[in-house]
Formats: structure tokens, C-alpha cells, sequence
């Protein structure tokens, strides 16, 4: 009797390189990486597409994806893919940034890129906090919550309040598709990799400026277990930063993948 | 092809289109805008791809990302906007994409206005931004000049991927004068190293980290070592009247070009002097002007500014004759007539000992001069 040939349902996706990530345990970094992957293999895009890394943990973000990319200057990547693009406009081109990159340092480039409509994904890592330099609040760090630059916690009162990215860029008039979502457990992670399809499907058919916000775990810096960062994410990020479709092009709405 | 009428910056943006730029980032900014106005038509005219960016940041940037497709692509701005792209002027010269940066330079420092200036000397020959970093520096001298150049200077941008800076000031600019556009060329393909999307080939990564000190010794070893290629190479620089000259004067870009209108109404006078314009101002040269030293009797060195290339001159001529200098600052151009003021002041005056500081001289006898315009 010949035994059946094995049906294979787990494996690296062709866009992600064989190599071992400095992230550290814990960090969904490695979910969004694979994600992306698994969504550029899926839609055929790998052999087109064109990344552009940031400057934060996901620095290096270049070496763990089997495509083109380039790192950028910190917060300048949707400037950096608009140059791309432009040239290029036949090319998949999206950034992936985290929260100081794109919300402080290069506020002013997400914003024009949105309201250009440039037809660049950002995938955006929205982790509450400054991985890279050690933890210091970000614009998205929550009230009262304490980092290395605000030890007492966050005191909107002097130091702001957060800041939600996908309810402002959703207001854009040349954005397509604008969702955020959560890497916390695995129905939100499969959740997640269908808006990331979806935005690269609006990409894809020139319908704007499509951005993903995920809800992204930082266990070193918050100074808890990888599992009660998770929990962190669900119990106190997700209330100030609802997950839904903050803007969705009626053609993407109503497409099936 | 014929000779036709051109405002400066509309020549150097047609002479950019013409080497087959095929990318434009820009911000407005007095006295480089009609730049960004002709490319906001004339790229699209052809297909090629023009941004007005939402600031000089943002512009260079996209000049970083579309430079990483191995495409020809630029900005061009002045002294303020330039300031701003200074940290990507050193992504790019750190990740060895070629690109062309024109600083249509005004009177500063800070907002300062919009008059022609060669302040930003510094800035453009050295570098500006951080690191070990070696631009190509180019000073034209007239309209016809720069259009030349310009395609020069994306040649050499592409040979040594470098960065490639263009110095004019507004006069050059906002002039008007008569030149001649080189053909259309045609548009090469990309190079190996280009991001394009990795199709039939290992991917391309294009990057300016070197995390580990030991290799981004050995990148700024390979950068070092590339500029002294490029110094050893591609010198430019004009001489004019110098055979039998006893003063030299040394002046770039406009500067250049005024003195010597003076040259020349010196010369009618009988005055031995000639003028020596560097027209690379990185790689300057040096050893043209260490020779020039050995010849002649007097340098002077005229600048629209406070005597920046004078620094480097003084290290070329080693003491070996005395160097004066001469400048007008904050957006003044020095009418020729000054200049012939200082050529006849220092012919009679050749056996007067050489000052230990021009700046003094010349600040004081400037100061009378002011005095004298009010
Ligand atoms: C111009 C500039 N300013 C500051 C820095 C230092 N810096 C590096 S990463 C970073 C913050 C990154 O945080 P975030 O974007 O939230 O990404 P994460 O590290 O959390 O993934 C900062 C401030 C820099 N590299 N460049």
C-alpha cells in the first residue's frame, strides 16, 4: 500500500528570508513579518514588491523578508515609498513603521502621503512605546502608563494625550482602506492578515492610500511575561484604540478573498 | 541646435529632463522655485514622475527612495530647504545611491532673504550632514555653464555613486541668457544593485547601517577611497589671463564671473592679472592652485561670502605668497568695479608684507565701502 503523499500546511513563506530574527520573546514583530509574507506569496507579489524598513526595533526588517527593500531615515518611509512608487508605479511598495516613526518623527510624511492618495501600504506597529531606544513614551503610549521618559506615567496634562492614527487617516480624502487590528490572540492575528490582504488588494487596484494599524506587544518594555503583555494589549489597548474598518473603499468592501 | 533664451532655472530644470532625469521632489523656495514651476509640467509632459512635496524632508526623501530604483532623479532648492535635507543628503551618500542636488543659494543665515549668496559654502563642499560623508561639489559660472554641468553632474552621480551637489546663487538663477540644450538622452537601464522587485534574482536590500563598527569602518574606508578616485580625476577648473600674471585672483560661480570682468579692465590698464575658477569645488584644486602659488606674486580670493574657500586656498598656497581676499556678504554681489578697486590696490602695493589675516583688511576697507554706498 503507497501511503499519501503528506498535504503540507504549514511552511515559510517564500518572502520571508531563512533567518533567525533579533526580536525579542514575546514580541509580535514576527507575527506582522509573517503576516506580510504570507500575504505577498498569496497575491503573487513577491517578485514586484519593494519594502521600506523604518528606523525603530523593526529596523532590520529588510533582512528577515526574500524581497527588495530599502531602510529608510526615521519617520521618512512614506516619503521614501512615494519616491519609489513614482518611479516605479507599476511596483507593490509599502513601509512598515512603528508608533514614533510614523505618529511623532514623520507625522507630517503619513499625513501627505495619505492626502496624495500615494498608492503605498503602511503596515503600522502601534506597540504603545519606544522599543528601539529603551522604552520612552510614544504618542501612542497610554495615559498614566510608565516609561523610561515618563517614570511618574503619562500625565496627559503635560505630556498629551495619545494618539489614534487610523481615525485621523481615515479622514483623508485620498485614503482607500484604513482598518486597525490586534496580534493579541489567533482569531485577531487571522483577522489581521485579511485587512493586511486587503490593503495590498487596494494597492494593487490603485484605490489609494490603505494602511493597517495592528495592536503590537512590547514585553521588554512594558515590563511584563509575554503572555500578560497579550493580555495588556486586549484589556488596556484595545479600549483606546478600538479595532474596526475606519475607512473601507466600497469596491475592496465588497471583495472576497 | 540653436541658442535660445532661457531663465536660469528653467534652463538647468530642461538641461536635468535633457540627461534623462526621471524623477523631480521639490518644496518652493525664492531663488530656486521656477525650477519645481517648469518641472511640474514638463515631467509629466513625458511621463516622468514630479512631486511637490509637503516639505524639503519629505522631498529628499523621495529623492532617496526613487534614487534606490537606480533611476537619474534630483531636487532643487535653496539655502534653508537645503539645510532641512541635510539628514537624508547623508542616508543617501551612506547607502551610495547617486542623485543631483542644486542649492540655488541666498543670503542667510536662518531665513535671510533672497538675494544671491556663496554662503552656504561650507555646507555644500564639505558635506552638511553627519558622518563620514564626500559630496561632489560644482560651481557654474554662467547660465550655458550649468547646463552643461548638470549633465555632468548626473554622469558623475552615476559613476561614483555619490551625491552630486550643484552651486548657484540667484543671480544664475533668476538671470536671463541665451544657451544651447544639449539632445535628449535616452533612458538607461537600471543597475544591478537597484531595488525594482527581485524578479529572477536574489533580492536587493539598500541600506545605510553598518550596526557593527568594524564594517562601517570598512564602508567609510570604501567611501575614502572612492572620493580620492574622484579628487584624483575630476578636477574642473578655468584659467584666464594667467600666463604672465603677477596677481591671481581665485573666485567661483558668480564671484568667478564678475572678477573677471575686472581681469579684463585691469588688463586694458596694463595690470598683470588673470583668474583662476575652480569649477569643482569638491574635489578642489588643490594642486593647480599650489602651482599657481609658485608663479605668481599676489592672490586674491573674491567670494560672496565671509571667506570660506579662502580657508582652502590658504592651505593650497602653504604661506608661499600672500593671499588677500575680498567679499560681499548677506546677498550683496561685488559690482566689478570693486574688484578692479582691489586688483589696482594690491598692484601697487606688491611688495607690501603679507597679512596674517585678509579678514581684517578686508572687513575694515569693506566697512568704508558701506560707508561710502549709503
Ligand atoms: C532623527 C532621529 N531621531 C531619533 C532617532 C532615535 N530613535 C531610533 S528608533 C526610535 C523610536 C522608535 O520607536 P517606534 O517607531 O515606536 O518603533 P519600535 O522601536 O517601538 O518598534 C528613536 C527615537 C533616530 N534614529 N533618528
Amino acid at each position: 500500500m503507497v501511503a499519501p503523499a503528506p498535504k503540507i500546511v504549514y511552511q515559510r513563506p517564500a518572502s520571508l528570508a531563512t533567518r533567525v530574527t533579533h526580536y525579542c520573546p514575546g514580541c509580535t514583530h514576527g507575527v506582522a513579518h509573517r503576516l506580510i509574507a504570507e500575504v505577498l506569496d498569496e497575491m503573487g507579489l513577491r517578485e514586484k514588491t519593494i519594502g521600506v524598513a523604518p528606523v525603530g526595533c523593526s529596523v532590520f526588517a529588510y533582512n528577515y523578508f526574500n524581497h527588495d527593500y530599502v531602510e529608510a531615515a526615521h519617520g521618512r518611509a512614506p516619503a521614501m515609498a512615494t519616491g519609489i512608487k513614482r518611479v516605479l508605479p507599476q511596483q507593490t511598495v509599502y513601509t512598515y513603521q512603528g508608533d514614533g516613526d510614523l505618529a511623532s518623527i514623520g507625522m507630517a510624511e503619513i499625513m501627505h502621503a495619505a492626502a496624495r492618495g500615494e498608492q503605498i501600504t503602511v503596515v503600522f506597529i502601534n506597540n504603545a512605546i519606544y522599543g528601539m531606544t529603551g522604552g520612552q513614551m510614544a504618542p501612542t503610549t497610554l495615559p498614566g502608563m510608565v516609561t523610561t521618559s515618563s517614570p511618574g506615567g503619562r500625565d496627559v496634562e503635560s505630556m498629551g494625550f495619545p494618539i489614534r492614527m487610523s481615525e485621523i487617516l481615515a479622514k483623508m480624502d485620498g485614503a482607500g482602506y484604513i482598518v486597525r487590528r490586534s496580534l493579541h490572540d489567533p482569531a485577531n492575528i487571522r483577522k489581521a492578515k485579511k485587512a493586511i490582504r486587503l490593503a495590498f488588494e487596494t494597492q494593487e487596484r490603485g484605490l489609494g492610500f490603505s494602511m493597517v494599524e495592528l495592536l503590537s506587544s512590547c514585553p521588554t518594555n512594558w515590563k511584563l511575561t509575554p503572555v500578560d503583555a497579550l493580555t495588556f494589549i486586549e484589556d488596556r489597548m484595545i479600549p483606546m484604540f478600538p479595532l474596526g474598518d475606519y475607512k473601507v473603499n466600497d469596491e475592496i468592501a465588497n471583495l472576497r478573498v | 541646435m540653436a541658442k535660445k533664451l532661457y531663465k536660469g532655472n528653467e534652463a538647468f530644470a530642461e538641461a536635468a529632463v535633457r540627461a534623462g532625469c526621471e524623477g523631480f521632489f521639490g518644496y518652493p523656495i525664492t531663488p530656486s522655485t521656477e525650477f519645481l514651476e517648469y518641472m511640474a509640467w514638463r515631467m509629466p509632459e513625458l511621463g516622468r514622475a514630479f512631486v511637490q512635496a509637503e516639505s524639503e524632508v519629505a522631498a529628499i526623501n523621495m529623492v532617496y527612495g526613487a534614487a534606490c530604483t537606480g533611476k537619474r532623479v534630483m531636487t532643487a532648492s535653496s539655502s534653508p530647504g537645503i539645510s532641512l535635507m541635510m539628514e537624508g543628503i547623508s542616508y543617501i551618500a551612506g547607502t551610495e545611491v547617486p542623485c543631483v542636488i542644486i542649492n540655488v543659494m541666498r543670503g542667510g543665515p536662518g531665513l535671510g532673504n533672497i538675494a544671491p549668496s556663496q554662503g552656504d559654502y561650507y555646507q555644500m563642499v564639505k558635506g552638511g550632514g553627519h558622518g563620514d560623508y564626500f559630496p561632489i561639489a560644482i560651481a557654474p559660472a554662467s547660465v550655458q555653464e550649468a547646463v552643461d554641468l548638470i549633465g555632468l553632474s548626473f554622469d558623475l552621480a552615476e559613476k561614483y555613486r555619490s551625491v552630486v551637489h550643484v552651486l548657484v546663487d540667484g543671480n544664475l538663477g533668476q538671470m536671463m541668457e541665451p544657451c544651447e540644450m544639449p539632445p535628449m538622452q535616452e533612458l538607461p537601464a537600471p543597475p544591478e544593485w537597484a531595488v525594482t522587485g527581485a524578479k529572477g534574482r536574489d533580492a536587493n536590500i539598500l541600506s545605510s547601517i553598518y550596526i557593527e563598527p568594524a564594517d562601517e569602518e570598512v564602508a567609510n574606508i570604501r567611501l575614502l577611497k572612492r572620493w580620492m578616485e574622484i579628487e584624483e580625476n575630476e578636477v574642473r577648473y578655468q584659467e584666464y589671463s594667467l600666463e604672465d600674471a603677477e596677481i591671481a585672483i581665485i573666485a567661483f560661480g558668480t564671484s568667478g564671473r564678475v572678477s573677471s570682468t575686472a581681469v579684463r579692465q585691469a588688463r586694458a590698464e596694463g595690470i598683470k592679472v588673470g583668474l583662476f575658477r575652480p569649477i569643482t569645488l569638491a574635489p578642489f584644486p588643490k594642486k593647480e592652485i599650489s602651482a599657481l602659488a609658485k608663479r605668481v606674486k599676489r592672490i586674491l580670493v573674491v567670494e560672496m561670502n565671509t571667506g570660506m574657500m579662502l580657508e582652502d586656498v590658504s592651505q593650497c598656497v602653504q604661506g608661499q605668497v600672500p593671499i588677500e581676499f575680498y567679499g560681499r556678504l548677506g546677498g550683496m554681489t561685488p559690482l566689478p568695479d570693486e574688484i578692479y578697486d582691489e586688483i589696482t590696490r594690491i598692484s601697487q602695493n606688491m611688495d607690501a608684507p603679507a597679512s596674517p589675516n585678509p579678514r581684517l583688511e578686508w572687513v575694515a576697507r569693506l566697512e568704508k565701502i558701506i560707508e561710502g554706498e549709503k
